[in-house]
């Protein structure tokens, strides 16, 4: 693989890039949480990434989600690309730009090993949450609660219930403002804890001989 | 007896379902995800999912914001 070759994932963690490389991670929203996670997972080594969001970018979006002036008017998931290939022009992008329903959730993620929930709406995490763990009761989904604000570092934990790992402090509503700097910080959480579990399981599986 | 978010215990009792642990734990049914024994529960089942005793439970909200 060419980027195994290039100098790009030098510095990465000792055997971790050859089991990201072949690891695909959808997105599901490319807001703040899903554009820094795409961002993180790309400079991390993610063979394939699977976005999805209908949204357009805007100025109002510029102050926490990873876009820049001359992306306004662009569909969120064409800028993404666009960025996240000139991190890694070898990443596999499957982007897909589309209001998201529960029903779309199995054919739109069907090769992804993990889901990252990166939607604003409450509701829309729930039937999101729920539509995955239906369609995939194996595979994990990583979420994000409560990232709103400013500060209170020290709140944003991480919960775990099975497949199920949600980051954030679970209360901050968006009602309070967004502030760049913590919804990097969930975002990256996210990103954080994905890597973790596709290293964790692909060094498992690889063990076992499957 | 019952577990709920590796925290809180209430007291277990026969026929017991999700509907009872959130009113028990005074949650609103809304912005919730109900996990049992670390399975998800939908949402449409709170009603008729039975609890077994020495469950754990996790009920986390979910905040707008992303």
């Amino acid at each position: 693989m060419t980027t195994t070759k290039s100098k790009l994932f030098d510095r990465n963690v000792p055997g971790s890039t050859e089991i990201l490389q072949k690891s695909t991670v959808g997105i599901a929203g490319c807001g703040g949480l899903g554009s820094n996670a795409a961002v993180s997972l790309a400079r991390a080594g993610i063979g394939t990434l699977i976005i999805a969001d209908h949204d357009i970018v805007e100025e109002s979006n510029l102050n926490r989600q990873h876009y820049f002036q001359s992306d306004i008017g662009e569909k969120k998931v064409t800028a993404l690309s666009k960025h996240l290939k000139a991190i890694n022009p070898h990443l596999k992008i499957k982007a897909i730009n589309k209001c998201l329903q529960a029903s779309d959730v199995p054919e739109t993620f069907k090769n992804a090993d993990l889901l990252i929930e990166a939607f604003d709406r409450a509701d829309a995490k729930s039937w999101l949450i729920e539509a995955w763990c239906c369609a995939f009761p194996g595979k994990p989904v990583v979420c994000a609660s409560g990232l709103s604000g400013i500060g209170k570092t020290e709140d944003l934990k991480v919960q775990h219930a099975g497949n199920i790992h949600i980051v954030g402090d679970c209360t901050s509503d968006m009602s309070m403002g967004l502030c760049s700097a913590r919804v990097a910080i969930a975002a990256n959480m996210e990103a954080n804890i994905a890597v973790e579990l596709l290293t964790n399981r692909k060094a498992d599986e690889r063990d076992q001989g499957k | 007896m019952i577990r709920v978010n590796n925290r809180d215990t209430i007291e277990w009792k026969k026929g017991m379902t999700v509907k009872d642990v959130l009113t028990a734990m005074s949650y609103d049914y809304a912005l919730i995800t109900v996990t049992v024994n670390n399975h998800l529960v939908p949402h449409e089942e709170y009603d008729t999912c039975p609890v077994p005793d020495n469950a754990e439970v996790g009920v986390f909200h979910l905040a707008h914001g992303g």
